[in-house]
């Protein structure tokens, strides 16, 4: 060769059989990938993190104008939202000065640094793990407590709920249920999103007399206070709807929270 | 010219990835319960495609032969997670609805085939043409199942309400099956007899025979 060529153009003018070629183009070819994937997730998270940030706030401004008689109590209170604690799950207690707003239970749940273990027996809503603490919005008027915003997930049919449940001051009439998060079956179990069905839940009635979680929902005609019609052709992920309450009403859920919320108030 | 505007125009019907290949059938199926997420697949799809033929047309002479699959599928996942991204920052509500199968383009035998079979082999221009042609071939068909399920299983096209349903006052009765992937293999079994009935040259020869009974 008559004069020097770049080591660039040399590498590539190897045979493709070299073994030099084949580890020097993996390693060519992944390092490009990576560092565009990379500047594509860097650049772009603002942007995705304020959809999902106006995505949570929208669907929360959407359940209190569902509320019955929500923006009279807010007016009256003078409070514009409700106010957001994070509460041991395991105590029922209040953590006081954290940053419940920003806390994160599906990261916290799905870390295993952070988890707390679900025990088998109690798993009705098929979870395996939770986080160990919950954000719960309250909506005080004279320091009573008139309506608690509780987060629950659980299973479906396909795919994991989520939602928000609102109960009214005697913290058993339920005051909304809204649905934030679900992929099931498009058309029969994604229903659960249709604002007709989320009409349904306000009025009826989550504990019985004796304190016992008895709110479900139920295939064919509901009757009574504790039961919720059903979709057709979703009855699992009604099934999946109503563990998920029992779930996080139950002892390993909100339960000491509520318990002591009606005992001792705030 | 004449040859590019061929290249382009032949996989609509003769050459189409889904009805004359059956390529790329599982998407069609996850993604045409409603037009506008079939339409938002076919470009997030026609897109891939067309990047992945360019660039690994581009490389094709410095792709170790023993190593091209994995080389090519690195470039198709790298190229399919940066559209995801994209479309989770300016698309976010459709980006919702068509959650995981964005994600499984990488895995979609189409973008991986027009790889190995064109881009391996030929020159960027009529790499990015096959890779047009090809991904328009598939949204014509994902346009089509998708217009026909949300017309019959919701009674509307594109949100737009066309056959008012009886949950709404009107008379229509949504068929729930529409929704379904099921109707989405009758739909598409439907359009493969439909062009092969056209264009019998499309049929494939019969490649098992029950041999005749001899008797002992």
């Amino acid at each position: 060769m008559a004069e020097p060529r770049p080591s660039a153009w040399r590498f590539l003018a190897r045979d493709n059989d070299d073994p030099v070629k084949i580890v020097g183009m993996a390693f060519a070819v992944a390092l490009g990938c990576a560092v565009v994937v990379s500047s594509a997730a860097i650049v772009l998270e603002p942007r995705q993190a304020a959809h999902l940030e106006a995505a949570r706030a929208a669907r929360m401004a959407a359940m209190l104008e569902t509320l019955p008689g929500m923006a009279e109590v807010l007016a009256e209170t003078g409070a514009d939202s409700l106010s957001t604690y994070l509460v041991d799950l395991a105590s029922g207690r209040i953590v006081p000065g954290a940053d419940a707003e920003n806390y994160d239970m599906a990261a916290v749940a799905a870390d295993p640094e952070t988890m707390v273990e679900i025990p088998p027996a109690l798993d009705v809503a098929g979870l395996r793990q939770r986080a160990p603490f919950a954000p719960v919005h309250i909506l005080e008027r004279n320091g009573d407590v008139e309506l608690v915003v509780l987060p629950v997930t659980g299973t479906g049919y396909q795919s994991r709920i989520s939602a928000l449940l609102a109960l009214q001051s005697d913290l058993t009439t339920v005051a909304a249920l809204t649905i934030t998060g679900q992929g099931e079956t498009a058309g029969l179990g994604a229903r659960i999103e249709d604002p007709a069905w989320q009409a349904l839940w306000p009025g009826h009635e989550v504990f019985n007399d004796n304190g016992e979680i008895v709110i479900a929902v139920v295939r064919g005609q509901a009757s009574g206070p504790y039961e919720v019609d059903g979709i057709s052709g979703a009855t699992r992920t009604g099934n999946g709807v109503t563990n998920m309450l029992r779930y996080w009403l139950g002892e390993h859920g909100f339960g000491p929270f509520l318990q002591r919320l009606h005992t001792e108030g705030l | 010219m004449k040859q590019a505007i061929a290249q382009i125009t032949a996989p609509l019907i003769n050459q189409n990835p889904i009805t004359r290949q059956i390529l790329g059938v599982c998407s069609a199926l996850a993604v045409t319960t409603a037009l506008d997420t079939a339409l938002m697949m076919s470009v997030a799809l026609t897109t891939v495609l067309c990047l992945s033929s360019a660039v690994i047309s581009l490389l094709r002479h410095h792709i170790p032969h023993v190593i091209r699959l994995i080389v090519q599928i690195t470039i198709i996942a790298a190229l399919v997670i940066v559209i995801d991204e994209m479309m989770q920052a300016f698309a976010y509500e459709l980006s919702r609805t068509l959650s995981v199968f964005v994600g499984l383009i990488v895995t979609n035998c189409l973008v991986l085939g027009r790889a190995e079979a064109f881009a391996m082999r030929n020159p960027v221009g009529p790499s990015v043409l096959d890779a047009l042609g090809n991904g328009l071939g598939y949204s014509l068909i994902l346009l089509v199942v998708g217009s026909i399920r949300e017309l019959l299983g919701q009674g509307s096209v594109l949100g737009v309400v066309i056959l008012r349903p009886t949950d709404d006052g009107g008379w229509f009765q949504p068929l729930g099956l529409m929704q379904l992937a099921p109707a989405a293999f009758i739909i598409i079994g439907l359009l493969v007899w439909a062009v092969r009935s056209v264009r019998p040259e499309q049929t494939e020869p019969a490649q098992h025979r029950v041999p005749k009974a001899r008797g002992l």
